[in-house]
């Protein structure tokens, strides 16, 4: 591995700001000054990584997208802190794909031939990274999703697609039925947005259910077009024990609240839902107050918990959000803590992916790929504040801890968090024998 | 559930979704009807109400219904401004030829949307309901402000109807609808019946968003099922016909509920769909259109 | 050769020629920029030749992108028989829905066709199964294969998307100087006395939705084989309202005007994405001032004041 005597002060767009450039530069040449550091001076160049990061900052992905761009600033920050990668500062290059397939495969390309990125990362939702993802392939570009969908680990996308930084929805899914039907009850119902996301819910969920001697009584697919609920809940059979709901978009909000009104004072089932229902949405909102004693799943603990480590509060802090999941400057504007880690932990991986394969530039991309499939075990760590993680080099895919979050006070606090092992399934595809 | 309850539950939905689609629609049936326009950016002024409304409302302290009142006020009031401004500088300069202002309202769609996006950023952000109760019936809760939402509207309906009806300026809208040349013969001053009818039109979407938001939240994409919506009840009353637009708002709201009941609910939503199509087919004018479209 | 027939001749000569010189991203970008402006010309073909006015053109393009991708995954057509049935497919849908749609004219038209779009739309939806929904699937290599030659390569594809445009717009051409060309403009200016006159408006009218819709399919079909990508946004109505966009920006009812007006919005939001991230506002302004100084399109506005001869 060189090392390079300094890097260069270019400030990068619109993410990197001056001070942070500067404090890259002085910590980089720090290191280069270092005696012992420096094996050979010189070796290469030095100048910046381009790293395109694909945001959705207009659409419907929106609100997920700004802490997406917060939280990859921060980690591209810390990581020119430390010196860059192999030396080499990273610049983020970011462009928007208006959370649309057909725009996101033009900025896979954008990323690639025009501004000449070494990689692409941070495609959150599935349809784009479907669309996109093909393209990628077809430029031999590395594309780092941070989706959580089942795409990559079903074999559907490509030698150069992985997702090493957020477990998948197959695994999340499975990790969660032995405890639902263990503590909450056996007998299900489902309501799930009608799209493939939901659909991945309901197919792996009922699966994983059945397996646990439970049962789906009935599974309410909303269509997506929808912005009221409250026809639907009607549906909800008398006999179920558990309510298990997930749901995205702006509608979120209303589907909860309805699901309150309709409830009332009467009798309910135990009722289990996805953050997804409510990420970026405060919880001690009025009219969510009928949420109290039910569960959540969160990828990541939105309230920091008593126990936390010390690598989940310095990211909490670098990421600029409080103990609440909220942004330290605005205790209204709540973060999509449950997912957004997934952009601070890939690129710590693409940046031990790059250092284990020497990257240089374009030509080792097929080389870089194949450090990450290498790797395996991720001790939790500054890198790693979700936690411990196991990625199969095979599937392409990485499987994290879950956790099961109580509504207590207005505040979700964890009661549960499962192992690694909860979420594992039969591997789907092996991409490491597919060519380069 | 049994099917009483569910009926009625369906109902009152429908009911609630009919009364703020018919304010919605009406904007659109006025602007339709006397402009001879499809005014593409409607639901971004629903939207900007929606989001005025939250503005105002996280401004005010106090009671609840402190803010609502005032957002009732103002946002309209801010929006028609807006929608009066646009008329001025861009539409009037097209001559409302009808698929030039197509692209241009498009254009003013992407603008509004913008600015929201950039001002008040990408959540759906909650708006509290100027009174708290919730009704239990035996079968299932419900909201009481839903309620509300549908006498307000009534009411709000009721005075469109009033000020077409009888007062001056009313007339001069229907008389610039009915004519436009002789309107001018007549000494109105069409282009600024035009500038107010399109003001009206973005205010009375506005008035149906601040009901609305204390419901759904405020956000940036909001406006394009109203717009569709608001656009079918139109074409399905009859162009130009208010009544007719009202009544189409209801059967569409009250339709889109109730058909959820009985099939899955996409496949519900396919069958509405489809429904409103038919209806076209069989009526091309509309149900109560007595011209050709 | 009159001087349209060498003008368009000559911009294929020149999209042919442009392969070689333009760099990789925008060699990329032509040829996605040529598959939809197919689309966009067939857009044309109803809304500026025929004066009807859809909303449900997804509808078509969906029908061809979905006939050839499910054909592909299921069936495992080869991409030139995926192309055909996507062709097939278009025009199908189309005929059934103007038998149907064509009772009604004006608005009333926009909303039958937006509801059969948005019904067909939800119907994928509802089948996810096969379709995975707004997730869509991606198209194996195999799938994508010409002649032994791949369409994921770069080579191959702006061939392709040459040859479907290039067939499209000549296409096009043919009509707008034929016969029935000139009773869809009759129909348009004045749908009562071209039927005085003795024409089947009603026969006339669904033939160049037919005739609109087969093109529509043949570039949904394109789309999927060339970038290997099948997804329920492009049976949205954002797809149905976007080629109205383009034909309105290039000019309604001239040859060149789709192909002018989606290169042209495509480069828009391209370039003003990449200096500020409210580029949806530098759309909205644009779209407002071209529509302010050029009402009849860019093309349009040009025939009127400087080329009547264009086609």
């Amino acid at each position: 591995m060189s090392k390079t005597t300094a890097p260069e002060p270019r400030t990068t767009r619109a993410t990197l700001t001056r001070r942070t450039a500067l404090k890259g530069l002085a910590g980089g040449a720090a290191l280069a000054a270092a005696p012992g550091w420096v094996p050979y001076i010189e070796a290469q160049s030095s100048a910046p990584l381009k790293l395109g990061f694909q945001v959705h900052r207009t659409g419907i992905g929106a609100a997920y997208g700004r802490w997406y761009d917060r939280v990859t600033t921060a980690a591209a920050a810390l990581i020119n802190e430390g010196g860059g990668i192999g030396g080499r500062p990273v610049e983020i290059v970011t462009e928007d794909d208006g959370t649309d397939p057909k725009r996101g495969a033009e900025v896979v390309e954008k990323l690639a031939t025009q501004h000449g990125c070494d990689l692409a990362f941070g495609t959150l939702f599935s349809h784009v990274v479907m669309g996109s993802a093909p393209r990628a392939g077809e430029l031999k570009l590395p594309y780092f999703v941070v989706s959580e969908g089942h795409h990559v680990a079903s074999g559907r996308l490509n030698r150069y697609t992985l997702q090493p930084g957020i477990t998948d929805v197959k695994s999340q899914v499975r990790a969660m039925a032995p405890w639902v039907t263990q503590n909450l009850g056996k007998k299900v119902t489902m309501i799930f947005p009608d799209y493939a996301f939901g659909h991945d819910h309901r197919d792996f969920f009922s699966e994983a259910v059945a397996a646990q001697g439970g049962e789906v009584i009935e599974k309410i697919a909303i269509p997506p077009t929808e912005s009221s609920f409250t026809k639907y809940f009607p549906r909800i059979p008398r006999g179920t024990d558990v309510l298990y709901h997930v749901m995205v978009g702006p509608g979120v909000l209303t589907f909860v609240k309805e699901l309150g009104e309709f409830y009332g004072t009467g009798a309910r089932p135990a009722i289990f839902g996805f953050i997804d229902s409510l990420e970026a949405v405060d919880i001690a909102t009025p009219g969510l107050d009928f949420l109290e004693g039910t569960y959540f799943w969160e990828g990541m603990p939105r309230y920091a918990p008593p126990d936390a480590s010390e690598h989940e509060g310095f990211y909490r802090q670098r990421v600029g959000v409080d103990a609440n999941g909220a942004s330290m400057s605005d205790p209204k504007d709540i973060a999509t803590y449950a997912h957004m880690f997934g952009c601070w932990e890939t690129l710590h991986v693409i940046k031990a992916g790059m250092e284990a394969a020497g990257y240089q530039g374009p030509a080792d991309r097929a080389k870089l790929i194949e450090a990450v499939e290498a790797m395996t075990g991720m001790p939790e760590s500054r890198e790693h504040p979700q936690g411990d993680k196991v990625f199969n080099g095979r599937t392409h895919q990485v499987f994290g801890h879950q956790f099961i979050s109580r509504v207590e006070g207005a505040r979700l606090s964890v009661v549960h968090k499962t192992s690694i092992e909860d979420g594992m399934y039969p591997d789907e595809v092996d991409y490491t024998t597919q060519p380069f | 559930m049994d099917l009483g309850p569910y009926l009625m539950l369906a109902s009152l939905e429908g009911a609630v979704g009919a009364a703020v689609l018919a304010l919605t629609a009406l904007g659109l049936s006025l602007v339709f009807g006397v402009m001879r326009i499809v005014n593409v950016a409607h639901g971004e002024f629903y939207m900007l109400g929606a989001v005025l409304a939250w503005w105002v409302t996280s401004m005010i302290g106090g009671h609840p219904a402190l803010g609502f009142v005032a957002a009732m006020v103002v946002a309209p009031l801010v929006v028609g401004l807006i929608a009066a401004a646009a008329e001025r500088l861009v539409l009037r300069r097209l001559n409302y030829d009808p698929e030039a202002t197509i692209v241009a309202t498009i254009g003013l769609l992407y603008v509004i949307q913008q600015l929201a996006l950039s001002t008040y950023g990408a959540d759906a952000r909650p708006v509290p309901a100027p009174i708290d109760f919730r009704i239990q019936f035996p079968w299932f809760g419900y909201s009481g402000y839903k309620l509300c939402v549908i006498v307000a509207s009534a009411a709000l309906m009721l005075g469109v109807w009033l000020v077409l009806t009888r007062t001056r300026a009313g007339l001069m809208m229907r008389a610039t609808q009915y004519d436009p040349e002789t309107a001018r013969a007549f000494a109105i001053p069409v282009g600024r019946v035009y500038a107010g009818v399109f003001a009206a039109g973005a205010m009375l979407a506005a008035l149906g968003a601040v009901l609305i938001v204390p419901i759904q939240q405020a956000h940036y994409l909001m406006g394009h099922d109203p717009l569709l919506l608001s656009f079918i009840v139109v074409i399905i009353g009859g162009l130009g016909s208010l009544r007719g637009t009202v009544l189409a708002a209801v059967i569409i709201g009250m339709s889109d509920g109730i058909i959820s009941v009985f099939f899955s609910p996409t496949l519900a939503k396919i069958l509405a769909t489809l429904l409103v199509a038919f209806v076209l087919v069989w009526r091309p004018t509309g149900l109560f259109g007595a011209r050709a479209a | 050769m009159s001087r349209a027939v060498g003008l368009h001749l000559g911009l294929l000569a020149a999209l042919a020629a442009a392969q070689f010189l333009l760099p990789d991203y925008h060699h990329g970008n032509l040829a996605r920029i040529m598959v939809l402006a197919a689309f966009a010309s067939a857009y044309n073909i109803t809304f500026g030749y025929a004066g009807m006015l859809s909303l449900g053109h997804a509808m078509f393009f969906g029908a061809g992108l979905y006939a050839a991708g499910l054909a592909a995954e299921f069936g495992g057509t080869a991409a030139p028989l995926g192309l055909v049935l996507g062709v097939l497919a278009g025009a199908i849908v189309a005929t059934v829905v103007g038998l149907l749609a064509l009772r009604t004219t004006g608005v009333s038209f926009m909303i039958v066709t937006l509801m059969f779009a948005q019904a067909g739309f939800l119907t994928v939806l509802y089948f996810g199964e096969f379709t995975r929904g707004d997730e869509g699937f991606v198209l194996a290599p195999a799938a994508r294969t010409v002649l032994g030659l791949s369409l994921a390569d770069p080579a191959t594809r702006y061939w392709a998307a040459l040859c479907v445009f290039g067939a499209v717009m000549l296409g096009s051409l043919a009509l707008a100087r034929s016969a029935f060309g000139r009773v869809l403009a009759a129909i348009r200016e004045n749908e009562e006395r071209t039927r005085m006159l003795g024409y089947d408006v009603f026969r006339a009218k669904l033939m160049a939705l037919a005739v609109s819709g087969a093109m529509a399919g043949a570039a949904g079909a394109a789309y999927a084989l060339l970038f290997g990508y099948v997804g329920a946004t492009f049976a949205s109505i954002q797809y149905s309202i976007l080629p109205l966009l383009w034909v309105l920006m290039g000019g309604a009812a001239t040859v060149l005007g789709p192909f002018l007006g989606t290169l042209l919005m495509f480069y828009l939001i391209d370039i003003s994405s990449s200096f500020t991230t409210a580029h949806m506002m530098i759309v909205g302004f644009a779209l407002i001032g071209l529509i302010l100084f050029f009402p009849k399109g860019i093309l349009g506005t040009l025939r009127e004041r400087a080329a009547p001869w264009l086609p």
